[in-house]
């Protein structure tokens, strides 16, 4: 287990994570389409890490991984220990797309997960309070086409910590966003994470977007998918986009990538 | 105000032009109380037309239905001329709507008797199928072992019109009302699980993913993701199944079961009363549009999410 050399933000509920020597192959048509291969990282409690790497390259396919979606084809995963076998709502998967349901207003997509373990109560507080955290309070009894895309991803957030997970996992969630939105609501995914108690792995090709959030960059070759970098981010929070060490970094991250002429 | 116009035309036409001499088989009765009829349809519109300005949505309401007022009122006019007044209508095919009211006097007891068998047996019969057609269709949408056993069934069966089974399902069932019952349900089953099935194994992949990673079980996946999702789909199976329902219903009254408004048409044409007829036919088209009408209203009400996602 690599030793985070910073102040572990993580309450007492955020997981490890350890993924060995994983690797996954999709079969189309008979013939095997190698997306991972021979992956390993692990990760403290409550560490912010993204894992970077180009479109296409099996990102998505990892965290779908952990979250436990589908079983790997070979190697293991394991958070806080526990070897991941099915999904489990302790591993909260925010999607690339917000996939709310049309049919249930805010309140009651936000109260998803409460409802499908058997835990809600009418009128929850715990849904309203996530509505809260991500600003969406006013919001509860709308219906997910009312909402503008920033809306619909803070209402996927809420839908995600509601649970009060020990591992949020973040797929592009804000892939989709125009600039301006993606500025704050990266902004608020930091504030979310260090309140939250949860560790975040997080999945991005935009380079900027990983230096900014995570304490830890791992660099993704193309696929099938294997680990070219490990890159520490050590710039104290709040951090800001043109800071010239996140520039340094940038560079760095881009070189390892193959795009040195940058 | 062309509806008041129009509804007094048809009331004096009715009133002010004298009848065909009565016949053996056609005595005019009640001509001055359907003119009086025609007469009271125009005085409330005027009075609505004329108060209804103050009351919000009334207005409103009268001005959009005024076109098909003023097309109905000449049309009743125009019908009343051709029967009643001129005979241009092949008589007693045609029957004059004073004839018909006049059964609605005389037969309503009957009448009932039969609205109710009639709605009796649509109301087990659809329910049963439309009910077995929504389990079938989620039980196939949601288990590959289930959709291999009962798909090529519902293929094989489904598009034979239920009515095909009727000489035989007369015979081998034990009574007439329960081959009838059979009928409608298999009518309105067909397209229920087809939609329905249609519907849930058409459902996004992601909602499924979403409510995994959230910890729901396959029980709330099936009620609660895959359901709510189908639902369009199954009220598109709804329609279908309630039209298919219609069908079999006259047909197994017109053919089979001793009671109904299918039953009283056929009774009434075997004695040559075409004015029964007409009553009967009149009130299975009030029946089955109120029927559709319901449905719309349940449909809007249930669906109500999807106004602003889909143009209706």
């Amino acid at each position: 287990m690599v030793a985070s050399p910073f102040p572990c933000t993580g309450g007492p509920g955020a997981a490890t994570i350890e993924v060995r020597s994983l690797s996954h192959q999709f079969v189309i048509r008979g013939s095997p389409l190698p997306v991972l291969k021979d992956l390993s990282f692990s990760a403290a409690p409550g560490a912010f890490i993204a894992l970077l790497g180009p479109s296409g390259c099996g990102k998505s396919t990892l965290l779908r991984l952990v979250a436990g979606l589908e079983p790997p084809t070979a190697g293991e995963i394991r958070v806080g220990g526990q070897l991941v076998r099915s999904p489990d709502p302790s591993r909260a998967l925010v999607f690339q797309d917000p996939t709310l349901y049309p049919w249930r207003t805010v309140w009651r997509n936000v109260a998803l997960g409460l409802e499908a373990r058997g835990l809600l109560r009418t009128g929850d507080r715990r849904v309203h309070d996530a509505l809260e955290r991500v600003g969406l309070a006013p919001f509860a009894r709308a219906l997910p086409h009312h909402l503008s895309g920033g809306m619909a991803h803070r209402a996927a957030l809420a839908r995600a910590l509601v649970n009060e997970p020990s591992l949020l996992l973040l797929d592009e969630p804000l892939g989709q966003l125009d600039a301006l939105t993606r500025l704050t609501l990266q902004r608020e995914l930091v504030r979310l994470w260090e309140g939250g108690g949860f560790t975040a792995l997080l999945v991005t090709h935009d380079v900027d977007e990983a230096l900014y959030l995570a304490d830890r960059v791992l660099v993704v070759g193309a696929r099938p998918a294997c680990l070219i970098g490990d890159v520490l981010v050590d710039v104290p929070r709040p951090r800001h986009h043109a800071d010239p060490r996140l520039q340094e970094l940038r560079r760095a991250v881009l070189g390892l990538l193959g795009f040195d002429w940058m | 105000m062309a509806a008041v116009a129009a509804w007094a035309a048809a009331a004096s036409v009715t009133l002010a032009v004298p009848d065909q001499p009565p016949s053996i088989f056609i005595v005019y009765e009640g001509t001055a109380q359907l003119g009086m009829a025609a007469a009271t349809v125009a005085a409330i519109i005027a009075v609505v037309g004329v108060f209804g300005a103050w009351i919000p949505g009334v207005g409103a309401r009268l001005a959009r239905f005024a076109p098909w007022l003023t097309v109905l009122g000449l049309a009743a006019g125009a019908y009343e001329l051709a029967t009643a007044k001129l005979a241009w209508l092949p008589r007693p095919y045609f029957t004059s709507p004073q004839e018909v009211a006049v059964v609605f006097r005389d037969d309503a007891a009957l009448l009932l008797e039969s609205l109710l068998y009639s709605l009796r047996l649509l109301a087990i019969g659809f329910a049963v199928g439309a009910g077995v057609g929504f389990l079938t269709g989620v039980a196939m949408g949601w288990s590959r072992r289930v959709n291999y056993w009962l798909y090529p069934v519902a293929r094989t069966i489904g598009p034979v019109p239920a009515a095909a089974w009727l000489p035989i399902a007369y015979v081998v069932l034990p009574t007439n009302t329960i081959a009838s019952l059979f009928m409608i349900a298999l009518a309105a089953w067909f397209p229920m699980a087809l939609l329905t099935w249609s519907g849930v194994a058409g459902v996004s992949r992601s909602y499924y993913d979403v409510a995994r990673t959230l910890g729901a079980s396959e029980r709330f996946l099936v009620w609660k993701v895959a359901v709510p999702a189908a639902l369009p789909s199954v009220f598109v199976g709804l329609f279908m199944g309630l039209g298919g329902s219609f069908i079999s219903l006259v047909v197994a009254e017109e053919l089979g079961v001793k009671a109904g408004l299918g039953w009283y048409i056929q009774w009434a044409l075997g004695w040559g009363e075409w004015k029964k007829a007409w009553a009967g036919l009149l009130i299975m088209v009030v029946l089955f549009s109120g029927l559709i009408t319901l449905l719309f209203r349940l449909r809007n009400r249930v669906l109500s999410w999807q106004q602003g996602l889909v143009r209706w």
